[in-house]
């Protein structure tokens, strides 16, 4: 936080000198809303780096460091970033007080990669008043993409819902007579899995689907309903859960030799942070689809996109642990908005920012796997859109099939 | 462990705090007053919005003080109450289209039934075990607000966005400034009636059976009566408050009243010292601000750093704000006397 | 029917981990007359080191006993360092000092060691127990420990002269000391013996749940409301309270049409607050009359 100061004291010092040497002329063609000058832009976030979701917290630190990185090396066309990211707790009044804050006392240009859907949906109406982009939110949930009422709001992962239809399809032709289980977390990102499998089977929903399972965040073990869910003689399992519910789930199934075929949510997919755990034996053939590539799957380790990161990580984040998930996420998305603030150019409005936002052509961060691309338009809110299927086998997954994308609008 | 019954004579749980030690002198109400009054004008909006948070936590934990100061009975369910008050607030303005400022008596009358009704159950117990119940509660409210036979109203575990009202009769004030001072007239209501109140018979009888309750019951007081209408009263309070946090904060979610609230408002309670109605507002100030700073000091230890600043104000003021007014209070008088 | 009889058991399978938990809760309370709510917290931190240990080569018993002895100072360590200087104020003081500890070791623990889920072995292995795969034999192990350490508590409060002597002191401060129990004292041994038995019981939970730094968030939860059930002051208590909430969660989840599953955890826990109306110190523990 020091640092960070300090970094604001210099850069407003240079801001003066730079200021004074500029010809009048030069400053005619540059363009700038509240948060952006000649020397800085900035950038405000929420994460919860304390209570129960602290977890994510890694996210923030990720993009801090993605950012110092990207000021070390010059900044952006010769600005540098000033990342301010503040303790949402993930509680959404908390996240109201502190985007305020953000937007009101820190003047940032736009808000970046806020997290969660509560506190998300919570400060949207506040934001999209203010015309203030609320950038690349991180959550899954589908109402983000939705420029025609909120014009300043987008995603940037793939929807929960649209990746839940790729597995209904995935069933629908290749499983047809399946006898589906559900295991779901009771909130916003279980149900809209829930919704997407079941919106995705479409008539066939209500012949297929023959349990389903909610479980709370606050269960220490879910091994009754994985008991229960067994006794109704399912053949297919959908597991939409966090890792630990995730890993808790295949090792119990391996446990009670109940062998339905496993579909895991790409939250819960990490090799490292879910499989391990949960026991490279138990995992052999669950199912996932993956946009991202993962930290700790040995396929990725002479990539160069991925060589990339690890270099990041060694350098800016020592000591981090390569298989959390968050990592990969955080980079990934800290190089989305990078290019976007590159193709800005000198006109640093909010408004050209949500413009080139929405023109992301094709645009492939270090962390995306072969052939999943950023594409945006005006209609168009939702970054990543396209996934393909997985299947774990040894120590790592083996992608199959299509790049398939799964658009679902609003 | 053994048959053999033990006798113990408990030692009360809460200090006996005097009554008249409960409010503070007219001179520096006054001076506060003023303040609250006038810092509005001299600061951005947002924190404008932090101070209407801080009141509106204030309320909050000027309730749990009654429960707990006035009549000695500890919950860890006050989120339950002050996410029941919220609801209501939002799904009448949001489905019904009822104005904002009538919402908060009906949430408040809801509560307050609502709280009364737990009371009852709540007399069998005490210290622990009613911590335990209260806590229950607390646990349970967000999954009640979850469920979906519930969802058409509450929107299930995606929340309900609220309306942010604008000043009324064309006021050239800001939709903060607005609610602000809406906030603290309420506020001041709810403040000077509590007082009232435990100054009334109610209150001696809800402190005769803080400070001992089978004396009390052997003087004749109801105790059941009076130990039910504290919780009835606290939960109508926290209900009010929740209304207004609903507004304020234009958004309900099953996410924002979880059992962390509960704990915030008992922090709250314990920093502005228990039994003195007055520190509410400090202990809120508190559970607001310390956060911020905990987390301006180190962003991965920021939960670290909250804790040891609640151990440094727990070491050094054991009762709270309470400590401090009365050492001033102390101060001032000796200087009056020299 | 094989449904019922599944549920029961992986409901005592799941009770065991509560019932674990409630022996710690138990032993505090014997010592300090309250419940710690940084208990499953501090029992988090000393899994975490027996891990990390366990990172470094140390075998698993050396890491077990080298985490108990640890634990053990560091319980009393605290007592000293951060609750001796609140003795003497008032009871919910202390409660948000347990609150303040539960914040600090949550958050440095997830500096330490982040927040990915990590394996922790089991010294009993994970085959089926007696052909039931229910059961396996960590949770029979799991079983195991706990009764033993039920015994061990009882026959150390009943029969040891400090064990007498910190129940004196719990129980009747001023009298303890008039006979000469050194009470101050008696509390710190309380929290280290607590501290270890927490120990314990994470590094038995944890090959279950997956070790990371919220792991006994829901854990508490149920052990204080088993140990409570149980009646406070008795560790058999909680040990059939623990296995009690499991068993009936369970039947709670599976058997009440439509909400039962969604609201598993508020019945279960509504069903406990009426069995207190009914038996207001709980199923084993010992009425306290009140004077004057």
């Amino acid at each position: 936080m020091r640092g960070m100061q300090k970094l604001r004291i210099a850069a407003f010092s240079t801001a003066v000198i730079t200021f004074a040497a500029m010809s009048s002329s030069a400053l005619a063609q540059k363009k700038y809303d509240t948060g952006a000058t000649d020397t800085e832009i900035k950038i405000g976030n929420t994460m919860p780096y304390s209570g129960p979701a602290s977890a994510y917290g890694i996210i923030g630190k990720t993009e801090a460091a993605y950012f110092k990185m990207i000021n070390d090396q010059g900044g952006i066309n010769g600005r540098k970033i000033n990342f301010m990211t503040y303790d949402d707790a993930y509680s959404p009044p908390k996240a109201v007080e502190q985007v305020r804050k953000l937007v009101e006392s820190d003047e940032v240009l736009i808000v970046f990669n806020p997290l969660g859907t509560p506190s998300n949906t919570a400060i949207q109406k506040y934001l999209n008043a203010k015309k203030i982009p609320q950038l690349f939110v991180a959550t899954g949930a589908t109402k983000w993409n939705d420029p025609k009422h909120f014009p300043w709001t987008m995603g940037w992962q793939p929807s929960y819902q649209s990746e839940a239809r790729i597995y209904a399809k995935y069933l629908l032709k290749e499983k047809p007579n399946a006898k589906i289980a559900i295991l779901y977390q009771n909130d916003d990102f279980g149900k809209d899995y829930l919704k997407g499998t079941m919106d995705g089977l479409g008539d066939k929903a209500k012949t297929m689907v023959i349990a389903q399972e909610s479980y709370e965040v606050s269960e220490p073990t879910i091994d009754s309903h994985i008991v229960k869910l067994k006794a109704t003689g399912a053949d297919v399992l959908m597991i939409y859960a966090t890792p630990k519910f995730g890993a808790q789930t295949v090792k119990k199934t391996a446990e009670i030799e109940w062998k339905p075929l496993q579909i895991m949510t790409n939250v819960s997919a990490s090799v490292g942070g879910v499989m391990k755990p949960a026991g490279f034996d138990n995992a052999q053939g669950v199912l996932s689809a993956a946009y991202a590539k993962d930290g700790a799957d040995p396929q990725w380790d002479n990539d160069p996109g991925m060589k990339k990161w690890v270099a990041f990580l060694d350098k800016y984040m020592p000591g981090a642990n390569k298989t959390d998930g968050s990592i990969v996420y955080g980079y990934g998305a800290a190089q989305t908005l990078v290019k976007v603030l590159q193709m800005c150019g000198d006109n640093l409005t909010r408004a050209n920012v949500m413009k080139q936002a929405a023109s992301l052509k094709d645009f492939e961060t270090d962390t995306l796997l072969p052939g999943v691309k950023i594409n945006t338009s005006a209609t168009d809110f939702a970054p990543i859109a396209q996934l393909q299927m997985m299947r774990f086998k040894g120590e790592k997954w083996d992608l199959f099939g299509d790049i398939i994308s799964g658009d679902v609008t609003n | 462990m053994s048959a053999i019954q033990e006798t113990v004579t408990d030692a009360p749980a809460i200090d006996a705090v005097p009554k008249r030690a409960m409010t503070l002198g007219a001179g520096t109400s006054a001076v506060v007053l003023l303040l609250l009054l006038v810092m509005p004008l001299f600061v951005k909006n947002f924190v404008i919005f932090q101070l209407t948070t801080v009141l509106i936590y204030g309320l909050a934990v000027l309730a749990l003080n009654i429960l707990t100061g006035g009549s000695g009975q500890f919950s860890l369910g006050q989120s339950a109450f002050y996410a029941l008050g919220a609801y209501i607030s939002a799904v009448l303005m949001e489905h019904a289209g009822m104005n904002y400022a009538l919402t908060l008596p009906i949430s408040g009358i809801i509560c307050f039934a609502f709280g009364f009704l737990f009371g009852l159950p709540a007399l069998r117990l005490s210290g622990i075990y009613l911590a335990l119940a209260t806590f229950a509660l607390a646990v349970a409210m967000p999954q009640f607000l979850k469920l979906g036979a519930l969802e058409e109203w509450t929107g299930g575990v995606q929340g309900l966005v609220v309306t942010k009202p604008d000043a009324p009769f064309g006021l050239p004030l800001s939709q903060d400034t607005w609610l602000y001072y809406f906030t603290l007239a309420i506020a001041i209501a709810i403040y000077i009636a509590s007082i009232n109140l435990l100054r009334s018979r109610s209150g001696r009888a809800m402190m005769a059976i803080r400070d001992n309750e089978i004396a009390a019951s052997a003087m004749g007081i109801n105790v059941a009566l009076y130990k039910t209408l504290a919780f009835g009263v606290s939960a109508g309070i926290t209900g009010v408050a929740g209304g207004l946090g609903a507004i304020v904060v234009q958004f309900v979610a099953p996410d924002s009243y979880t059992i962390q609230l509960a704990i915030a408002l008992f922090l709250g309670m314990v920093v502005g010292g228990v039994g003195w109605l007055p520190g509410s507002i400090v202990g809120a100030a508190f559970i607001v601000f310390v956060p911020n700073i905990a987390e301006s000091i180190s962003k991965g230890l920021s939960g670290a750093v909250f804790g040891v600043l609640l151990f440094v104000v727990i070491f050094l003021v054991p009762h709270g704000a309470r400590q401090v007014a009365l050492v001033c209070q102390h101060w001032i008088g000796k200087l009056k006397r020299s | 029917m094989e449904l019922l009889t599944n549920q029961i058991l992986a409901g005592i399978a799941t009770g065991a981990i509560y019932a674990c938990m409630a022996l710690a809760v138990v032993m505090i309370y014997q010592a300090i007359d309250h419940l710690n709510f940084a208990q499953g917290e501090m029992a988090m931190f000393s899994t975490f080191m027996a891990w990390q240990m366990m990172q470094w080569g140390v075998p698993y018993w050396a890491a077990f006993v080298l985490t108990l002895i640890l634990s053990f100072i560091g319980g009393i360590a605290i007592e000293r360092l951060l609750f001796k200087p609140l003795a003497k104020a008032p009871i919910l003081t202390n409660v948000a000092g347990f609150i303040a500890l539960f914040a600090i070791v949550n958050s440095v623990a997830g500096l330490i060691w982040d927040f990915t889920i990590k394996q922790f072995p089991s010294p009993f292995g994970s085959a089926p127990f007696l052909g039931s795969q229910l059961i396996s034999t960590h949770q029979a192990g799991m079983i195991g420990v706990t009764i033993g350490l039920l015994v061990l508590l009882f026959l150390f409060f009943r029969f040891t002269r400090i064990g007498l002597a910190m129940r004196a002191a719990a129980t009747l401060p001023e009298s303890a000391r008039l006979v000469g129990i050194n009470t101050s004292w008696m509390i710190a041994l309380g929290w280290g013996m607590a501290s270890a038995i927490g120990a314990i019981a994470g590094l038995l939970i944890a090959p279950v749940v997956f070790l990371e730094p919220n792991m006994m968030g829901g854990v508490l939860i149920y052990g204080f409301a088993a140990a409570v059930l149980g009646g406070l002051s008795s560790p058999l208590g909680a040990v059939v309270g623990g296995f009690l909430v499991g068993i009936f969660e369970n039947l709670v989840g599976t058997y009440i049409p439509g909400a039962g599953n969604e609201l598993k955890l508020p019945i279960a826990l509504a069903l406990i607050v009426i069995v207190l109306v009914v038996k207001p110190s709980g199923l084993f523990g010992h009425t306290v009359i009140k004077r004057v």
